[in-house]
């Protein structure tokens, strides 16, 4: 992989005299001067309020909007009428939840999900469970952190209606055998609702092949702006759903007492839309797979190789979920034995060194491997083996500052 | 400030001391401290007779900052006033928003000055001030 820290402002200056090593990608990215450069030319000449004028300056946004839409729409495989613009990831996964989930699920259906979820993908299927009497069946990865296929088998049965999963878990960072997962929940009757935030910046999704019915991911950890992600829904699925939000652009007609709505996927856009922000993600994908996904993982790969391997070597850390970096991809979850998360991410800051500490938006999955929190180091393009370097120097201070006197 | 000067020895040391993490005999109070955000989760048991905090303790899990600061302020609370703990709250209150600096007037502060490096790391004041803000809690629904 070249070198991309000069396309990144924020990384290319030092911060108080130090080099920022940035390692908190499954968090949010940082975004080139391509994305910056393409939000700001969309404001300083495209911008208007899209759908809603004849003039030629709303033509220029509708087109900014409506292909930024077309841009996505390629990067996942699916159609543009198929994709919904949302704020987040959060946005798309609340939008099937309460426009499917709502609607379509009744007492005694169950919502399967793995207990490694995050709270996303989590919090929205309790409340639909609450609302409709439905009832959520967790599936438990093994002891290397990764889901069985007599897991699936056991906890995907004839009652399951919805299965919900990150492709890639933000805290363990394995893939789940979604082939597995699609192939079950299809011959049950249940619809799949993937979680793509941590998948869409590692590796090609594609919903066609993956046979997903809805895919949501963000665009602020994908090199765009915040603010602006997507959800993928199959066409005949979004069509029967009623709107989550409705308001303005989402109707075909209102009169006092009725409204009809926009056709998919305009119905699910109430209010103006984040153009800015679409220009922004699709420029993030062009830039993103202009790199070229063969490119990407090798390099993402080899950091990730290199991570586990420096850990291995230190006896007083722990690495969540299988150490092989085989179906790994962008995040590597550790403790180092004795000190808390939040006082390792403190003294790995003092060398430049960022890393998240905490639960992760995933408590039930801490709670399922005993522990209230733990460090995450997550990988963007834009990392290089002195990063990986950097952090596996830092981490070895840790225990000597904390007063073990191993070091 | 460098990484030693916020992990100092009186920090590192009271993190881990065992001296104040026991359930207290007769506690006349027993409340939890939460800081969601991160984790940081204590309970402080207090005896409070005749106005004077007799004896504290506490269990619970967190960073070294929150556990340090928590033995670190029963040591000082034990056998004063529960005037005299909530005014210990209040200097240590100031000392970490960085109002009070001055070495005379953080004396009463005792061991507890080893965190005032804190003072300069915003993001880790929740975790110094949550014993305190417990401590303060706990007292008002005594009185």
């Amino acid at each position: 992989m070249k070198n991309l820290l000069n396309e990144f402002p924020l990384l290319a200056v030092p911060e108080n005299g130090k080099r920022l090593v940035y390692l908190d990608n499954g968090a949010t990215t940082q975004r080139p001067f391509a994305v910056l450069n393409a939000v700001e030319e969309y404001y300083k000449k495209n911008n208007a309020n899209p759908h809603r004028g004849v003039y030629d300056l709303a033509m220029r946004a509708t087109d900014a909007h409506e292909g930024a839409r077309a841009v996505v729409a390629g990067f996942l495989n699916a159609e543009p009428d198929e994709i919904i613009f949302t704020q987040n990831t959060s946005e798309g996964l609340n939008l099937v939840a309460y426009s499917y989930g709502l609607e379509f699920l009744k007492a005694g259906d169950e919502i399967a999900l793995s207990v490694a979820e995050h709270h996303s993908n989590l919090v929205p299927w309790q409340r639909v469970a609450k609302a409709t009497g439905a009832k959520l069946v967790y599936l438990y990865p093994g002891a290397d952190g990764r889901l069985t296929k007599e897991e699936i088998s056991a906890k995907i049965g004839p009652n399951t209606k919805v299965v919900a999963v990150a492709q890639v878990s933000n805290v363990l960072g394995l893939a789940v055998p979604i082939a597995e997962i699609v192939r079950r929940a299809h011959e049950m009757g249940a619809v799949v609702v993937l979680d793509c935030a941590q998948s869409t910046p590692h590796m090609q999704v594609d919903v066609k092949a993956l046979d997903v019915d809805f895919a949501a991911f963000s665009g602020h950890k994908l090199y765009a702006p915040m603010g602006v992600g997507a959800l993928y829904g199959k066409k005949e699925l979004l069509e029967k759903m009623p709107p989550f939000l409705s308001g303005g652009d989402m109707i075909a007609s209102v009169h006092e007492q009725s409204t009809t709505y926009a056709p998919v996927p305009r119905k699910f856009e109430a209010g103006t839309r984040n153009v800015g922000g679409e220009v922004g993600l699709a420029a993030a994908i062009q830039w993103l797979t202009a790199l070229g996904w063969d490119e990407i993982e090798a390099h993402e790969q080899a950091l990730m190789q290199h991570a586990l391997a420096g850990f291995a070597k230190l006896p007083y850390i722990t690495v969540y979920g299988d150490a092989a970096p085989q179906g790994r991809y962008g995040v590597i979850s550790f403790n180092v034995e004795g000190v808390h998360p939040h006082d390792v991410a403190t003294i790995l800051d003092a060398d430049g060194v960022a890393v998240r500490a905490g639960h992760h938006c995933a408590q039930p999955l801490m709670e399922y491997l005993g522990i209230n929190a733990c460090c995450r180091a997550s990988f963007a393009v834009y990392n290089t083996i002195a990063d990986v370097d950097q952090l596996l120097e830092s981490v070895q201070k840790v225990r000597g500052c904390m007063g073990f006197g191993d070091q | 400030m460098g990484i030693n000067d916020l992990y100092n020895q009186i920090i590192v040391e009271n993190s881990r001391s065992p001296h104040h993490r026991h359930a207290v005999g007769g506690a006349t109070i027993s409340l939890e401290g939460v800081n969601p955000s991160c984790g940081d989760d204590i309970t402080l048991q207090l005896r409070v007779k005749d106005g004077i905090v007799q004896e504290a303790g506490f269990t619970g899990e967190g960073c070294a900052i929150s556990q340090a600061s928590t033995s670190l302020m029963i040591d000082l609370i034990e056998g004063k006033t529960v005037e005299e703990a909530n005014q210990l709250a209040g200097l240590f209150f100031g000392m970490i928003k960085g109002e009070v600096t001055g070495e005379d007037e953080l004396d009463a502060l005792g061991d507890a000055v080893a965190l005032q490096g804190v003072s300069h790391m915003p993001s880790r004041v929740k975790c110094a001030v949550l014993a305190w803000h417990t401590l303060q809690d706990a007292l008002g629904e005594q009185a």
